[in-house]
């Protein structure tokens, strides 16, 4: 099951080493954006997103649309970005904010039913069909060459942007007045509101910028990520995963979590290629038991 | 006098009665049922959501050309083919759950099991104990029929089958490969039954008839998986001569663009079994040049007319492009309506079995315009296995070749021996 002479190998040439670590990254980056969005929604509202996937296959379809008529793949993200948010604000407007603060299990039983809703509405608007985007033209090129390792173009652009989406998310949380009131209201709303702040908008708008960070992440990868109803189940789990591994909340704990999930995958299909689901559980068992609530989280768990 | 008149009514009424009942049971329910043309329901299981949902409707579109022949021909003795389909969502429990459903609830009496393999075993497993006639028409996994542990004296395989496949690509890929000299062969394949037992039995057959090849890597990523970037990169790291992938549906079409990005196609030589088939073929924005892969279904192979008709009538009832699973439901409709008129439409699945095994029919798949399921171990022979070369533009195939069924008789013969399955 385990190949550590080829995992040996792999990393004493430079070759197979930058072509490993790079598509660990470019795993891990836009496995990133859909967590972090989670992870967001959790921290300041508490709430188990697990119709969180579902934002990252409308983000994909939306840019999948738009590209059709503009031919613009960053026109296309952006507005996949924007249709996901505004679903988002949608989705906590009329369901979601109804549920908050009960039992995980209705929170479970509403987000389940917006994923088979939205499926099917998926598929009466695009079909059933998967459905590719192609590669936009501007990164038809040959992938570069590092120490004879390849990295494509794309995948280098897709990297260094979602790092970017990442940076500016926590700046926004942490050093906008937007973020003083989202955080503030998560500790003590009525005392927000009584500050006369209209914390459900404030929560909204939250809730849709999670969604809008999947949807980019979604969007982000339609070019090379056959598209189809149900596309979000997959990542989901992954999402989950991070969030497990990076902590509750974290935003920093889910870019390292999704990092070592990334590279976990790639080093994997060369040493254990049987056993790279095994390893991402088996990493968050371990976070579980040692650091119930995960590597960047202080305090006890909940 | 009111009494009276009520006995005789009530006398007359049981004279009336007990002819009526006489001439039931003289002639027998049958009639009556035929007379009512009550259709003969069929069960289809299929994938109809997620990523290989397209399949899943080409299924219903393509068994649906024999239907409509049958049915606007009058049907079996007046009785009308009535398809009621369900979606399995590709889960082996949903598949056996929904085909007891069809059964118990909507009354099919027989059934089309249009699953992919991991679904198609638990499927073989309902259709046994609750001994219904049942056509396999999607999965290739060869033990399925060629096992004899597998095999149900009622349930049949109307599709092609790994084996017949691996022989004939094997013959053809070992030709090119001893053409470029490609010694080094790394393997990408999905993770279930179906990728383990094809790329084995291609790869064994590739080595039979080049003894010198050598597989280094292998890589297996999981069905439906959204993102190849691992196994690519582990891929291109192993340096090969050539590459085999069975990936199907989506997940090539996603494999090949992400492998595209890599220029992985432009460094070594690639074999894709199932990329032939249309939808993929024009999903692909920018389909790789010169890479090998199995026709599964085109329109001009054969190039006959009877294949082009049944290509006009398929289009004619379907939005979507005709795929491998169409002409395989189709044929096993065939097949079901052919053994349904030898029973004069019995469904009894001891006289469907006996009137199935060993049954040829006409058909334009067929290499010599008939195909037969074989009586000996219920599955399918004779039908056309084709490999070809991308080319860029419509048909996007060229170069095809036909593998010969001589040559797979004799390996498949020699297969089953060393499986000990004869």
């Amino acid at each position: 099951m385990f190949d550590f002479d080829a995992l040996i190998n792999c990393f004493g040439m430079a070759s197979c080493a930058v072509n490993q670590l790079t598509s660990g990254l470019i795993i891990g980056m836009l496995l990133f954006l859909v967590a972090s969005g989670l992870t967001l929604i959790f921290g300041v509202l508490n709430v188990i997103n697990f119709a969180h996937g579902t934002f990252y296959m409308v983000g994909a379809y939306f840019a999948f649309s738009t590209y059709l008529f503009t031919e613009s793949y960053l026109l296309s993200a952006f507005v996949g970005a924007l249709g996901a948010g505004i679903f988002g604000i949608f989705f906590e407007r009329v369901l979601i904010s109804k549920v908050y603060g009960q039992d995980i299990l209705m929170q479970l039983l509403v987000c389940y039913a917006f994923i088979l809703i939205t499926d099917d509405l998926v598929k009466l608007i695009w079909g059933t069909d998967y459905i590719a985007m192609g590669i936009p033209d501007e990164f038809r090129l040959a992938p570069f060459r590092i120490f004879g390792g390849y990295v494509p173009p794309l995948y280098a652009f897709l990297i260094i942007l979602s790092l970017v989406i990442g940076i500016l998310t926590i700046l926004l949380i942490s050093k906008t007045r937007f973020g003083s009131i989202v955080r503030a209201a998560a500790e003590n709303s009525p005392m927000v509101s009584a500050l006369g702040i209209r914390v459900p908008l404030y929560f909204a708008l939250l809730f849709g910028l999670g969604c809008a960070l999947a949807g980019i992440a979604g969007a982000l990868a339609a070019p090379v990520r056959s598209l189809t109803p149900g596309m979000g189940f997959g990542i989901l789990i992954e999402s989950f995963i991070v969030t497990v591994i990076g902590g509750m909340g974290s935003i920093p704990g889910a870019l390292i979590a999704a990092i070592i999930l990334g590279l976990t995958r790639s080093i994997g299909s060369v040493g254990f290629p049987l056993f790279v689901d095994g390893l991402m559980f088996l990493i968050m068992a371990i976070v579980l038991i040692f650091k119930p609530t995960g590597l960047f989280v202080k305090g006890s768990s909940k | 006098m009111k009494n009276f008149k009520n006995k005789i009514k009530r006398r007359s009424f049981m004279k009336v009665a007990s002819l009526g009942m006489a001439t039931t049971a003289l002639t027998g329910f049958p009639n009556i049922l035929k007379a009512a043309n009550k259709p003969i329901k069929v069960g289809v299981t299929t994938i109809l959501s997620g990523r290989v949902a397209i399949l899943g409707q080409t299924v219903l579109s393509g068994m649906k050309v024999a239907v409509d022949e049958i049915n606007n021909a009058g049907g079996i003795d007046g009785r009308k083919i009535e398809v009621i389909s369900r979606d399995s969502k590709a889960k082996p429990d949903e598949a056996a759950r929904l085909t007891r459903e069809l059964v118990n609830n909507e009354g099919c009496e027989v059934l089309l099991n249009c699953e992919a393999s991991g679904a198609t075993f638990a499927v073989n497993e309902v259709a046994r104990d609750i001994k219904k006639f049942c056509i396999h028409c999607i999965s290739e996994t060869s033990s399925l029929t060629a096992d004899p542990k597998n095999r149900v004296p009622w349930v049949f395989r109307a599709a092609r089958q790994g084996i017949h496949d691996a022989v004939g690509g094997g013959i053809f890929a070992s030709e090119i490969a001893k053409k470029n000299n490609l010694k080094k062969f790394a393997t990408a394949a999905p993770d279930y039954a179906y990728g383990r037992a094809n790329t084995a039995e291609f790869m064994e057959y590739l080595k039979l008839f080049s003894p010198d090849i050598n597989v280094t890597t292998q890589t297996w990523p999981k069905i439906f998986q959204p993102d190849y970037t691992e196994n690519i990169t582990a891929l291109l790291n192993a340096k090969p001569d050539a590459l085999y992938t069975c990936l199907w549906g989506g997940d090539l079409v996603a494999f090949i663009d992400q492998a595209s990005l890599y220029g992985l196609f432009d460094q070594f030589q690639s074999f894709a079994v199932n990329l032939g088939d249309l939808p993929i073929l024009t999903a692909i924005k920018k389909i790789p040049k010169d890479v090998y892969g199995g026709a599964r279904y085109h329109k001009d192979i054969p190039d006959t007319q009877a294949n082009e008709d049944w290509y006009n009538k398929y289009m004619a009832g379907s939005d979507v492009l005709p795929t491998n699973w169409s002409w395989e439901a189709d044929t096993g409709m065939r097949f079901l309506i052919d053994a349904l008129k030898k029973t004069g439409g019995d469904t009894d699945p001891m006289k469907l079995a006996k009137a199935t095994a060993g049954n040829k029919i006409k058909s334009p798949f067929g290499v010599d315009g008939t195909m037969t399921i074989r009586g000996e171990d219920h599955t399918l022979v004779n039908y056309v296995i084709a490999y070809g070369r991308t080319i860029t533009k419509d048909p996007y195939l060229a170069n095809i070749q036909q593998s010969n069924w001589k040559d797979i008789y004799v390996h498949e013969k020699d297969w089953k021996k060393r499986k000990k399955y004869i």
